[in-house]
């Protein structure tokens, strides 16, 4: 069921080889993201799990492209990654559609980049907005939506791109769990129906569980590949699979690995904590 | 998970009505108050005109002294201010949040300039342009200017991070980046500024005209306080407010229309 962190294979599409990102700060360098490497094969889901502070979001954002690295190298279907690149399709985990552009003028914002005719992308953004379900508030605009919608809003003009990955930072984190869970069903089936080859950077154990093929969890500070877990449930899955017994016996899994994470996180920042108002009252 | 809406349509009901009607109310009792007052003998009806005569001075000063015109003229002059601060007063904005050496150069002394009186600088206006309507355009330009500027540089610097980075995982150019996103996002806050920017105009404007006693509703609030015509004189601000009020109505259409349209 588990396996050590393999290195990338030759038939991966997104290849993390090696990466290395460093940040001065006044207390010195801290290393945020200390030699991952691992591999994302074609229509796979694929989720980094890991404790608050273990690097996830840099990753996101090296993978994403808009944070450089120190070391290594980021590729798609062999095309080394230097920056932003159309091949991967970014969903943030703050509330980001554009206030000023109705539903349909949001999820069209790709095609219009590309230069694609009014018409032929009005009815493209409408095929994805009904693929996230949101048929019947084309015309709406974010703020007479929920934050649920909203974020499928965010979801679709990612589709609508058309990207070889689709690469998400706790899109549901800001979510309800009841939201979160259905939500998730979402997107697995839109994951399933367009194969769509997929990242899921979360701290969220059930959602990684519910959604995932193999599940990467990374070390607290600095972010390594503790383990990666391969997630044998059948598909297609939906939230139901939450109830059953073998999703407990990986959640439970998964939690053994990042309970060690988690307290030496929280250790961390008490330590850190403590010295701070020792020196504060010094 | 699928959810279907319509799209909501508004109805005139008493309900949407009740603001509007609410405030006309307020300013209609306020008037019957004063009215009463005054008629009482509460009030002096020579500190305060009573608002019949005001009203009945209307017919009056648009026949005998030209209040048309001159509502054209402050309007105009107004205009050209509201126009002149809006084009610079936003380039300002995105160049000095384009360029930090800038920003830190001059926001300084923009936001001083926004609280100055520079309506007291109009002797130096009138030698660099002469007595005529460009020195009342310019002083409403120059005191309307600081706070477009302002807020365009809080507009631009305050969009969230989240939306730049959207652009930048889309790879936007950064011209694409400007136009599809910070400005877009910084448009509401950009027209807070252009608000506060043509009210500080409206008041040098009509302010300068009274002072330099060129022409427009100032000059002749200022001829008719002379005069002590007090009704025509409190009927001829009116005038200043309908400026004030078809100003706003004009910006705010603009805001909507630059908001949500595509």
């Amino acid at each position: 069921m588990t396996a050590p962190a393999p290195q990338p294979a030759n038939n991966d599409i997104l290849v993390v080889d090696d990466v290395v990102v460093r940040f001065d700060t006044p207390d010195g360098t801290v290393t945020a993201v200390d030699h991952v490497s691992f591999g994302v094969r074609p229509g796979e889901f694929l989720s980094v799990i890991g404790p608050s502070g273990c690097g996830k979001s840099t990753l996101f954002n090296v993978i994403g492209g808009l944070l450089g690295h120190t070391e290594g190298v980021v590729s798609v279907a062999g095309v080394t990654i230097n920056g932003p690149h159309q091949s991967i399709g970014m969903v943030f985990q703050e509330e980001s559609t554009f206030p000023w552009r109705s539903v349909t003028d949001n999820v069209a914002f790709p095609l219009e980049l590309v230069g694609m005719p009014k018409a032929q992308r009005i009815e493209r953004a409408r095929h994805f907005i009904s693929l996230v379900g949101l048929d019947g508030f084309e015309n709406r605009y974010p703020n007479e939506l929920s934050g649920g919608m909203r974020q499928r809003v965010s979801l679709a003009r990612t589709l609508a791109s058309e990207p070889k990955i689709l690469l998400m930072d706790e899109p549901f984190a800001a979510l309800d769990e009841q939201t979160r869970l259905l939500l998730g069903d979402k997107v697995l089936q839109i994951q399933q129906q367009l194969e769509q080859t997929t990242l899921l950077i979360t701290h969220n154990i059930t959602e990684a569980v519910q959604m995932s093929d193999r599940i990467l969890v990374m070390t607290y500070r600095p972010g390594k590949v503790k383990r990666i877990v391969d997630i044998d449930l059948p598909r297609p899955r939906t939230s139901e699979i939450v109830g059953s017994e073998a999703f407990g016996r990986y959640v439970a899994q998964i939690w053994a690995d990042l309970r060690e994470e988690a307290s030496r996180g929280m250790r961390d920042e008490e330590d850190h904590m403590m010295h701070h108002h020792a020196g504060g009252a010094s | 998970m699928t959810m279907t809406a319509t799209t909501p349509t508004r109805r005139f009901t008493l309900g949407n009505a009740l603001p509007a009607l609410t405030g006309v109310g307020t300013l209609v009792g306020f008037f019957v108050i004063v009215e009463l007052l005054i008629q009482t003998g509460a009030l002096n009806r020579f500190i305060v005109p009573p608002p019949s005569e005001i009203i009945a001075s209307f017919p009056r000063i648009i026949v005998e002294e030209d209040v048309l015109g001159r509502f054209v003229l402050t309007l105009t002059e107004c205009l050209t201010a509201g126009i002149m601060l809006t084009v610079v007063g936003v380039t300002g904005g995105v160049l000095m949040q384009r360029f930090k050496l800038l920003q830190q150069a001059c926001e300084t002394w923009v936001a001083a300039l926004a609280s100055a009186p520079v309506v007291l600088c109009y002797p130096l206006f009138m030698v660099i342009f002469g007595r005529n309507a460009w020195t009342i355009i310019m002083m409403g330009f120059v005191a309307g200017l600081p706070p477009v500027i302002l807020k365009t540089l809080e507009g631009i610097s305050g969009t969230r991070k989240v939306l730049v980075n959207v652009g930048r995982s889309f790879n936007l150019t950064p011209s694409q980046q400007f136009w599809k996103i910070l400005f877009p996002a910084a448009l509401p806050t950009i027209f807070v500024g252009i608000r506060l920017g043509l009210i500080f105009a409206l008041i040098n404007v009509v302010g300068v005209e009274f002072l330099i006693n060129f022409g427009g509703l100032g000059q002749l609030i200022n001829e008719l306080a002379e005069r002590y015509d007090l009704a025509g004189t409190y009927a001829a601000i009116c005038f200043v407010v309908l400026v004030s009020v078809l100003f706003f109505m004009a910006v705010e259409k603009a805001e909507r229309w630059l908001t949500r349209a595509e």
